[in-house]
């Protein structure tokens, strides 16, 4: 155990003992807030479907994730999600959103996406890259139980078919129900 | 000034310091300088003038310790009053830390305690470097661990050997409900709190899907319309302020409408207030508890009279009292305190950044294979070059063949390097070869 202060050095230095030459710079301060991010986006592991978009370099916690899903119900769209990295992270998980307006039981029209890392089920162990995998994952199984969109959900649990049909007309651009879906194909 | 010392009121401080005794640290020294040490020099910041830092002014400054300042960004609200004993019901809109430095100095005789009203944040390292000891009562982990950042960065290591006379001991009090917690962080020297950043618990949230479409809770249909419906409707026009009443209220008629509908009960505006302020309840005894166990860790620290929480205790009074002290352990892999910072030597600040790159890549003791680098470039983080984003690549593909200078790089700058060969980022501190 060290022995912080003892008198004489409290003595010896008067009222601040710990002022003096110091030359060192807040970079641990910059680390803690940024050391996980370089970590994580140095380590990214994409998939050939997914990129990022880093609209400003120098800022690692704002990006963007595209994924032109190359297979299932979603082959041929092109999808685009901003994450926001916050100063708790990895204590608490990225805010994503979906950008594009899409047809999917587990995402809303608003952008909301339910996925159980991101919110009740992150850990600090999580990277980004875990996120990356769980929503190219949700393209590949839209799960139509605990849905975000109630519509698109019963239609895949009970028409697999008109499910694909419709997934299809929203990529081209069109009506699906009442709802307008912007063209996202690839 | 000696009879000061001599008052009665401090005699059980001085049967203490000027007695040895046999659980006293083997290199105490019982003398009534102890005392003097204590009153005259030790400067103590407390931060955070909740329900702890007002059981700790308290403590600290019936304890003997004359130099304190206390920081806190938070005004006086009518419900601190049940247990924010500093503050009465005239002083709510006030500062908290002004307040409580005024009352602490208006009663007792010689006290200086300094407040400062505005975040921690605000403060830079000149500010923190003054102090002997921090204490931190916070309800936030974001400023714990920024404190924690800020003391990890003052420390100076010497060829790798930590100064001790540059570190500040770090004592954090933390409190929910009956339970609470106490540690005893020297920076550098045992764990820190991003070492046990998994020991947190986790923020309560509910699936997205089920307060969208199978609420079962008030919470359910409270957490709706903040998560879903104010985004969407943005009644104020602007994000939520929980100290709003108005905010509240809206929230609250919404979140009646949903519960109704979907045929819940027990929601009340005061949950609605707790869910969106992430209210945890305050008990004032466990606040007591925590905080003079906190100030009993000071005044070891600052009179080395018995050894320290070694360093992690957490305390339960739910059912009957419970207490356990452990040793928490460093992480060898601590993203904050794990990393002395290494020293690369290059001919000249005027070699070209993929010639640096080149030298990661060959030199003996780190022969990365493609490093991501960043730098602190006047406070400021800027990416250098980072190969495996291909976004990133292309924009910083030019900073590749331009030298370190018109980088914004000198002598003693300090890159961030991540690469694949470490499990961590590695800091490095730029020297030039002596006799080129």
């Amino acid at each position: 155990m060290i022995k912080l202060f003892s008198l004489k050095n409290a003595k010896k230095d008067g009222e601040s003992p710990k002022t003096g030459t110091q030359k060192k710079s807040s970079a641990a301060q910059l680390r803690i807030q940024k050391g996980f991010v370089i970590l994580d986006i140095n380590e990214l592991n994409l998939p050939k479907t997914c990129g990022t978009e880093f609209p400003d370099p120098d800022d690692l916690l704002t990006f963007k994730l595209v994924i032109c899903p190359d297979e299932g119900f979603y082959k041929g769209g092109r999808f685009i999600f901003s994450f926001k990295v916050g100063p708790n992270y990895p204590h608490e998980p990225p805010k994503v959103k979906c950008e594009t307006q899409v047809y999917h039981p587990n995402i809303d029209l608003e952008g909301n996406v339910c996925l159980n890392i991101l919110r009740e089920d992150w850990k600090p162990v999580l990277t980004i890259n875990s996120i990356v995998y769980g929503l190219q994952y949700l393209f590949l199984e839209p799960n139509p139980e605990d849905p975000l969109n109630k519509d698109a959900a019963e239609v895949l649990q009970n028409n697999r078919r008109v499910f694909e049909q419709n997934v299809a007309k929203a990529i081209r651009g069109g009506y699906v129900g009442q709802y307008y879906f912007q063209r996202c194909l690839k | 000034m000696d009879s000061e010392y001599s008052h009665r009121k401090l005699s059980h401080l001085r049967k203490v310091l000027e007695r040895s005794g046999p659980f006293c640290r083997p290199d105490f020294e019982p003398s009534s300088e102890s005392l003097k040490f204590l009153m005259q020099t030790c400067k103590i910041l407390v931060i955070g003038a909740g329900g702890l830092g007002c059981e700790c002014l308290k403590n600290l400054s019936l304890m003997g310790f004359r130099q304190m300042h206390i920081i806190d960004m938070d005004i006086i609200d009518l419900s601190n009053l049940n247990r924010q004993f500093l503050f009465r019901h005239k002083d709510i809109g006030a500062s908290k830390s002004e307040t409580a430095a005024k009352f602490i100095n208006d009663r007792i005789p010689g006290c200086n305690v300094i407040p400062h009203f505005c975040k921690i944040q605000d403060k830079n390292e000149d500010f923190y470097r003054q102090f002997h000891i921090i204490i931190c009562g916070l309800d936030s982990i974001i400023a714990r661990r920024w404190i924690n950042g800020m003391l990890v960065s003052l420390l100076i290591y010497e060829n790798g050997i930590l100064d001790q006379s540059t570190v500040i001991p770090l004592v954090d009090g933390g409190t929910e409900g009956f339970k609470g917690n106490i540690r005893v962080v020297l920076p550098g020297l045992t764990a820190c709190i991003e070492c046990t950043l998994d020991l947190y618990p986790p923020q309560i949230t509910y699936p997205l899907c089920t307060i969208a479409n199978t609420p079962r809770l008030p919470e359910h249909c409270i957490e709706y319309v903040k998560v879903i419906q104010w985004p969407k409707e943005n009644p104020f026009d602007c994000s939520i302020d929980g100290d709003d009443p108005q905010h509240i209220n809206w929230i609250y008629e919404k979140s009646m409408e949903r519960a109704v509908n979907f045929g819940i009960q027990g929601l009340t505006y005061r949950l609605v207030q707790g869910v969106v302020k992430n209210i945890i309840p305050a008990v004032a005894s466990t606040n007591a508890v925590i905080a003079s166990i906190c100030c009993t860790e000071v005044f070891k620290l600052a009179s080395s009279c018995s050894p320290s929480l070694n360093n992690y205790m957490i305390f339960t009074n739910t059912d009957g009292i419970y207490g356990y002290t452990y040793e928490a352990e460093k992480n060898i892999n601590c993203l904050t305190c794990s990393q002395t910072i290494k020293e690369i030597e290059i001919k000249s600040i005027y070699i070209k950044l993929k010639d640096l790159i080149q030298l990661l890549c060959s030199k003996n003791d780190l022969q990365m294979k493609n490093p991501g680098i960043t730098a602190n470039i006047s406070g400021k983080i800027k990416t250098l070059y980072i190969q495996s984003v291909p976004s990133i690549e292309e924009k910083t593909r030019q900073n590749l063949s331009k030298t370190l200078f018109d980088l914004g790089l000198r002598e003693n700058s300090e890159i961030i390097v991540a690469d694949v060969t470490t499990p961590n980022t590695i800091m490095l501190k730029i020297k030039l070869l002596k006799n080129s």
